[in-house]
Formats: structure tokens, C-alpha cells, sequence
């Protein structure tokens, strides 16, 4: 599956949403379209898998643009 | 099967009192005796009967290693499910039974108090519990009853500890889950009624008693409430029994030609065939395997003047109403795939409602504070499955073979 081969090649660190504080904004899928896509409604789909090296920093820039701070990076457990 | 967790008392005698309890089945292990029934619960193989089944033992043990003060037991008899019954009949059958489970869940984890949830609705259960803490002498530590508003996610875990917290029955953000930070940000064991209820017929009689019942991969016994045919009702199966068997000790005479499909697992289920479900042994794995659920017992049957689709958009409708508004895919996804489902149902649909109810169904999981979205859709994803053709019927041709589009808000039992 080419997810796993994404996981396999990518970071141990993944996008995480605090759903309950997601209104829907949208920045993030400006600034990081290889992971984020929007809904019919606005609203964040992320590519499952951790972040890859080379999105890092635009990883990064999409959760500090977050109005509402909804968007984090965390450590995944998997290697 | 005889009776284990309903045993004692006939059901029209009413609640068991505590002397009867006391008299059946003896004392319950308590202090370090419960502590030591922790691994018996785990050989046991009892799952967690709320509807997601995680293995008892384990969560016990997760509790009572967690530090971080001294842990709650979270009793939940909330039953938001509107199909199930038998937590609050069990409740108000044998309330005794499901308070020696918490008096020796919170002795097992090392607990220094008891939150007990039931639904606000379910006077007799919670008035049955009431009694029963009045008639114990045996209680060291604080015990508060707590009425769960009526709504199908206040039983949720998170929103369960939200409540006792905070008076606000929604769910909240995991992690941390309850058994890490809950009541008081203590660790929580949150429970539910029938899990406990075994929990203290095992601490009594062992797990290989436990495991003597059970026709298939998951031992023991379950409560199940059934519902669409002619003795509907709360029962006490072996898991494992075939769906048909139980199906006509309940009143279908006709084989699976009485009944058109079950809905297994309740709203946050899955359809199966009639058909298909008749020999499917009523176990969580194989229902699993199935593209079903055992969830919390939920064996609802839909006739064959009942139409899939009609019953499918009522609960959608109701899923879509009880979001608990707080995640924009749910509040939003779910609201526009039970309207699309409701033009589909009443023979109003778009040109393209059922492709996008199928795309929106998809993205929808994973995608919630709680798994509220994930529920709804996959019973979706499972009548899409299992009523195909009647789908497209009513996508191309905007009719309904089974109920007409004329007065059909009344009918169906199935929601």
C-alpha cells in the first residue's frame, strides 16, 4: 500500500487537528496541499502518515498560521 | 444457556433485593482480595459490553498502574442507544449485581470514589439503584449518582467523565483518555453496567467458569436486546449463538425468509442480510468480519414491507440531529449526508446524491473529537452494501418498491 511506503520513508512526526477547535479556516491546505485537503465545507483532510523531511518546514508553517492553533505536530509512536 | 447475569429472581418480581443477592451468590472478594481478581478477570476474556469491547482486565490493569492520585470508577449506565434496553433492565433487575462490580472494580484499581451514570430517562433503573445503595452496609467510599442527559453521546467515555466534571455531557479532545486523566484528572475507569456486572460473577466463580459458555471465539455470555419481531425483548445469550437461532426463539417461524436484514450493533452498526445473518454467530469478531458489529447488543430485524433506505435516512437523521456540534466534519458532513439520504428516501433526491453521500461517507471517519461520525457513517456504508439495489432504485427512478412515498413517516420499526 503507498502509504505505508510514505510512513516508511517519511519522519516520525505527524499532523494532528484538535477538531473541536478547527473552524474550518482553511490556511493550512494553502500552505501544505501535499498533506492537506479541504472538505466540501472547509474543513482539514490529512494525509495519513507521518511528515516528510522535505514538508517539514512547511509543515511547520502551516501550524504556526492556524488562527486558532488547531493544527499541531507530535512525535508518532512509530519509528 | 441458563441464565448467569440475569439469573436469580424472576423478571416480574422486580429488582433483586440485597438479602436475595447476598443469599445466591455469597460474599464478593474485597480490598486486596479484588486486587488479586484482576488477572482472573483478564484470563477471563471478558470485552467491555458499551459498545467498543476492549478487554476488561486489561483496562483495569491500565488504571491501577497509572500513579497520578488515587483512580474514579465511572459506572456507565447512560444507554444513549436508542435500539438497546438492557442496560437499564439490568440495572433495574439486578442493581446489586452491577454494584458489587463497582465496589470491586474501584477496590481492584485502587479507587477512592464511585460516579454512577444513568440515564435520565430510565427512572426505574435509576430508582432501582437508588434502593440498592440504601439497602448495603458494605460501602467505604463515596458514591454519587449522576442522571446522563438523553442524548446518544453522553454515554461516550470522554463525555461521560465531561459530565461528572463539568456538568457538560460532550465529548472532549483525547488524549488524554479517562483511564490517563478523568474525573477530577484522576485516572478513570469508565465501565459499563453489564461489563461490571460480569466482572463480579467472575471475581466469584473464576475464569474458567466464565469461559464454560461461549459458542465461538469470544467466551461467555451477553445480554442482547432485540427488536422487529414478535417477542422483542432483552435477552441473556451464549456468544456466539447464530443470529437465526436467536431470531426464532424470538418469534421468526419462517427461517430467514421471515425477515428481510438485521441491523446488528445498534445505530453505530452495521446491516446484514437476513439471509446472510442466520447462521452468523452473534460474536464480536465474526460480526466484525462480517462488516457488522456486536457493539452493545443490538439485534434489530426490518421486515420485508420495510424499506433500507427509509430506515437508514432515519437514523441518519437522528445521528445528524444528536452530533454533539462541536467537530465541523460532523456538525457539517453528517447534517448534508442525512439530508441527501432524506431526499433519497423520499423520492426528491439530486441528480447526484448517492455518489456524494458514498464520497462524504468515506472522508467522514477518524475525522471527530469522538467516533460519533464514524458510527453513523459506517451503518451508512453498510446499507449502501446491503440494500445496493434499492439505493439505485431510488436514485434513478425516485421510487420506493418497499413502502411508497405516502404517509411513511410512521412506519418501520427499525428507527
Amino acid at each position: 500500500m503507498s502509504t505505508v511506503r510514505t510512513t516508511a520513508r517519511a519522519t516520525a512526526t505527524e499532523l494532528v487537528v484538535d477538531r473541536i477547535a478547527c473552524d474550518g479556516f482553511g490556511m493550512c491546505a494553502e500552505l501544505l496541499p501535499e498533506m492537506i485537503e479541504l472538505d466540501d465545507w472547509g474543513y482539514p483532510i490529512i494525509r495519513a502518515g507521518g511528515v516528510p523531511d522535505e514538508l517539514m518546514d512547511h509543515a511547520r508553517r502551516a501550524v504556526a498560521v492556524c488562527p486558532v492553533l488547531a493544527l499541531r505536530l507530535r512525535r508518532s509512536v512509530r519509528p | 444457556m441458563e441464565s448467569r447475569i440475569l439469573a436469580g429472581p424472576q423478571a416480574g418480581r422486580g429488582p433483586e433485593t440485597f438479602a436475595d443477592h447476598a443469599a445466591r451468590l455469597g460474599p464478593l472478594p474485597r480490598g486486596s482480595a479484588a486486587q488479586a481478581t484482576i488477572p482472573v478477570i483478564e484470563a477471563s476474556g471478558l470485552l467491555g459490553r458499551g459498545g467498543a469491547g476492549f478487554p476488561v482486565g486489561r483496562k483495569w490493569r491500565s488504571v491501577a498502574g497509572q500513579g497520578g492520585g488515587a483512580p474514579a470508577v465511572l459506572v456507565n449506565g447512560a444507554e444513549g442507544e436508542p435500539l438497546s434496553s438492557k442496560d437499564r433492565t439490568l440495572l433495574r433487575l439486578r442493581p446489586h449485581l452491577v454494584l458489587d462490580g463497582a465496589l470491586l472494580a474501584a477496590d481492584a484499581v485502587g479507587a477512592d470514589r464511585i460516579a454512577i451514570y444513568v440515564g435520565s430517562a430510565h427512572r426505574d433503573a435509576r430508582a432501582s439503584i437508588e434502593r440498592a445503595l440504601g439497602e448495603r452496609r458494605d460501602i467505604r467510599l463515596p458514591i454519587q449518582l449522576f442522571a446522563a442527559p438523553p442524548t446518544y453521546v453522553a454515554g461516550e467515555e470522554s463525555a461521560a467523565v465531561h459530565f461528572v466534571n463539568a456538568a457538560d455531557a460532550r465529548p472532549t479532545v483525547t488524549p488524554p483518555r479517562p483511564y490517563e486523566r478523568g474525573i477530577n484528572g484522576r485516572p478513570t475507569l469508565v465501565q459499563n453496567v453489564e461489563s461490571l456486572a460480569n466482572a463480579a460473577l467472575i471475581a466469584r466463580s473464576g475464569d474458567a467458569w466464565y469461559r464454560e459458555v461461549g459458542r465461538s471465539s469470544t467466551p461467555g455470555s451477553a445480554l442482547v436486546t432485540v427488536t422487529g419481531l414478535d417477542r422483542d425483548g432483552v435477552r441473556e445469550i451464549e456468544i456466539g449463538t447464530p443470529i437465526g437461532e436467536l431470531a426464532e426463539v424470538m418469534g421468526a417461524g419462517r427461517g430467514p425468509h421471515d425477515r428481510r436484514a438485521v441491523l446488528l450493533g445498534g445505530y453505530f452498526g452495521g446491516w446484514v442480510s437476513a439471509e446472510r445473518s442466520w447462521d452468523l454467530p452473534l460474536d464480536p469478531l465474526a460480526l466484525r468480519g462480517a462488516g457488522s458489529a456486536f457493539g452493545a447488543g443490538v439485534v434489530a430485524f426490518l421486515g420485508h414491507d420495510q424499506c433500507g433506505v427509509r430506515a437508514t435516512a432515519r437514523i441518519m437523521d437522528y445521528m445528524a440531529g444528536q452530533s454533539a456540534a462541536q467537530c465541523g466534519p460532523c456538525v457539517f458532513g453528517l447534517r448534508a449526508i442525512a439530508d441527501a439520504t432524506a431526499r433519497l428516501a423520499n423520492g426528491t433526491a439530486a441528480g447526484d446524491d448517492l455518489p456524494r453521500i458514498e464520497r462524504w461517507s468515506q472522508q467522514l471517519a477518524g475525522r471527530g473529537a469522538c467516533r460519533h461520525p464514524d458510527g453513523a457513517v459506517g451503518q451508512l456504508l453498510s446499507s449502501l452494501r446491503v440494500f445496493g439495489p434499492e439505493w439505485d432504485l431510488h436514485q434513478r427512478r425516485r421510487t420506493c418498491s418497499r413502502e411508497g412515498f405516502v404517509s411513511s413517516a410512521t412506519r418501520g420499526k427499525v428507527a
